[in-house]
């Protein structure tokens, strides 16, 4: 028997003479290059077709039937994302906080809000965004604050859960220590657990900023599709999404619609790099 | 201070019961008002002459999630054990990147990607318009790979690696003792990683609606356009009212028992071991 030198396996010379072990490394090599080969294809088709059809224009403050620009559904996005995580970060961080900090573990009321949790993640977009056109739409009809608010409930678990796991990965030590001091439970959360925490809860709020970017079917009818710039939270908007969404919904899916698609990637695939360097140097550059 | 965390805590609770409630309430007037069966089994929807039946709907939803599960789950799961245990130590990085970069791009780009390359695409080489049930179950897969790879990856790598080495101390080789002494370990992972796939290809409705067709009628062959259960919400519920808007709440209540059997079956799978 032969020693292997690392565990991710050279393949051994006789690796001809074993035809079952052969075509298993076949296949899954032949597995990541299709998954390798899709990523390439996907990212690198609205990269290519994306691109080139940037021009100014399409930037222009002013979103006309002409120049079909997207700066108000950018402008929207921003708005709409800062709006939904004002209303679920805190949240968000305060239930990690009692789960994390508070509750006696295995208790009841744990379980059931777990249990919450783990369905609220589970619900489509479309549920949540048929849930906002009936409560929050009665209440603000199609307006940013309806969007936001419908999107909040959508990124709560999300930031719980991701917030939880930074809490629950702080030692105990850090705490031990406050209370040595002579700090009370609220000071040792707010001046060591929650300081400790930060970059993994950061990295938590940077995906559901991904989520909030991406979403389209919840605010369809929430937010609802104009596409001026907003003037208040009361006033319809679109996000850079739903934009996009709208775009083929006029059947529109020439050169604006391309040109959406990549500043799209661009920026999920920014926000993506940046959650792995926050949380990265979370972990301190841990299990590589 | 306890008691505001407290608070912040409930209103995930209390999120989920406002969503049923409002769901049961402008949804279940209109089951009781068509008739449950006549719902569920009726195969004709057509709002504008008071006909609402949504089987061609689930079976949509089911015909494309199967679909998505047979193209995406093998692949998947042999892209998460490649990355586990078969890439060069330098080239997982990038691999994980890769695949994080997919899970990110929006549900719209998919489906814009889906519009202008997989549905000329299938027109070209099964003629017809493209937009089809064969179209939707493809983009769906090739959706659902990036957390059906890294759920894989994560439980595979969770093995002991006594189990390996086990494996290889019996005499087999790098490729068997992957595949038949830590994979089978790491099934329930690879489990929850595939149901998981299964509620985001069920819940999915900005990509397939650009991509299926939305024919309300049963489809007769892979080929053919269909309609999902979120498609059929997303498509009418900008103009519905009254009992079309409540049937449409109903669809959505359907949707909903659907993805919450996704998660019991999920949870089963799971054993009793919390999160």
């Amino acid at each position: 028997m032969r020693m292997r030198p690392s565990l991710t396996g050279k393949s051994p010379p006789a690796l001809g003479r074993r035809p079952l072990s052969l075509l298993l490394r076949l296949l899954v090599t032949a597995a990541a290059v299709v998954t390798a080969l899709i990523v390439l294809f996907v990212a690198g088709y609205i990269v290519i077709n994306g691109a080139r059809r940037l021009r100014p224009s399409l930037f222009a403050l002013k979103y006309t039937s002409e120049n079909v620009s997207m700066t108000p559904a950018i402008i929207g996005t921003l708005a709409m994302t800062a709006l939904a995580l004002a209303l679920a970060a805190p949240l968000g961080i305060f239930s990690a906080v009692y789960l994390a900090e508070y509750a006696r573990r295995g208790s009841r009321l744990v379980k059931t809000m777990r249990l919450a949790a783990e369905t609220l993640a589970g619900i489509p977009s479309i549920v949540y965004g048929l849930f906002g056109a009936l409560l929050f739409n009665r209440l603000w009809g199609y307006s940013l604050l309806a969007g936001a608010a419908t999107l909040a409930i959508m990124l709560l678990p999300l930031i719980m859960r991701t917030a939880e796991e930074a809490l629950l990965a702080v030692p105990d030590m850090y705490r031990e220590g406050g209370f040595g001091l002579g700090a009370g439970r609220l000071r040792v959360v707010f001046a060591i657990t929650l300081p400790a925490a930060a970059p993994g809860i950061l990295a938590g709020i940077i995906l559901a900023v991904g989520r909030a970017v991406g979403e389209t079917a919840a605010l369809i009818f929430t937010s609802g599709t104009s596409p001026e710039l907003p003037r208040s939270i009361f006033s319809s908007v679109r996000t850079l999404s739903v934009h996009m969404y709208a775009l083929w919904n006029e059947g529109l899916y020439g050169d604006e619609a391309y040109a959406t698609a990549f500043v799209l990637l661009v920026i999920t695939a920014a926000l993506n790099a940046l959650s792995g360097i926050v949380s990265g140097r979370f972990r301190g550059g841990g299990d590589g | 201070m306890r008691a505001v965390f407290l608070a912040a805590a409930c209103v995930c609770i209390l999120c989920v019961a406002a969503i049923c409630l409002f769901l049961l309430v402008n949804g279940l007037p209109a089951f009781g008002k068509i008739g449950p069966l006549k719902f569920l089994s009726g195969s004709v929807w057509r709002p504008g002459s008071g006909a609402y039946g949504i089987a061609p709907m689930i079976l949509g939803s089911l015909y494309v999630t199967a679909g998505a599960i047979a193209l995406g789950a093998p692949l998947g799961v042999l892209t998460g054990v490649y990355l586990a245990r078969f890439c060069p130590r330098r080239a997982r990085a990038a691999g994980r990147a890769a695949v994080n970069l997919l899970a990110g791009v929006p549900s719209v780009v998919y489906g814009f990607f889906g519009l202008v390359v997989l549905v000329p695409a299938a027109s070209a080489v099964f003629g017809g318009s493209g937009k089809s049930m064969l179209t939707a179950s493809v983009l769906l897969g090739l959706m659902i790979l990036p957390t059906v790879i890294s759920v894989t990856e994560t439980s595979v790598r969770a093995v002991p690696e006594a189990c390996y080495e086990g494996a290889l101390a019996l005499g087999a080789t790098h490729e068997r003792a992957v595949f038949f002494a830590v994979l089978p370990a790491a099934r329930p992972g690879v489990t929850a990683g595939i149901a998981l796939g299964v509620g985001r290809a069920i819940g999915e409705a900005t990509a397939v609606v650009m991509v299926a067709g939305n024919q309300p009628v049963i489809p007769s062959g892979p080929l053919r356009g269909l309609r999902t259960l979120t498609a059929n919400i997303v498509l009418e519920m900008g103009y519905a009212a009254d009992l079309h808007r409540g049937a449409l709440a109903a669809t959505a209540v359907t949707l909903f028992v659907f993805t919450l059997a996704v998660n019991v079956l999920l949870a089963l799978g799971r054993g009793k071991r919390p999160a």
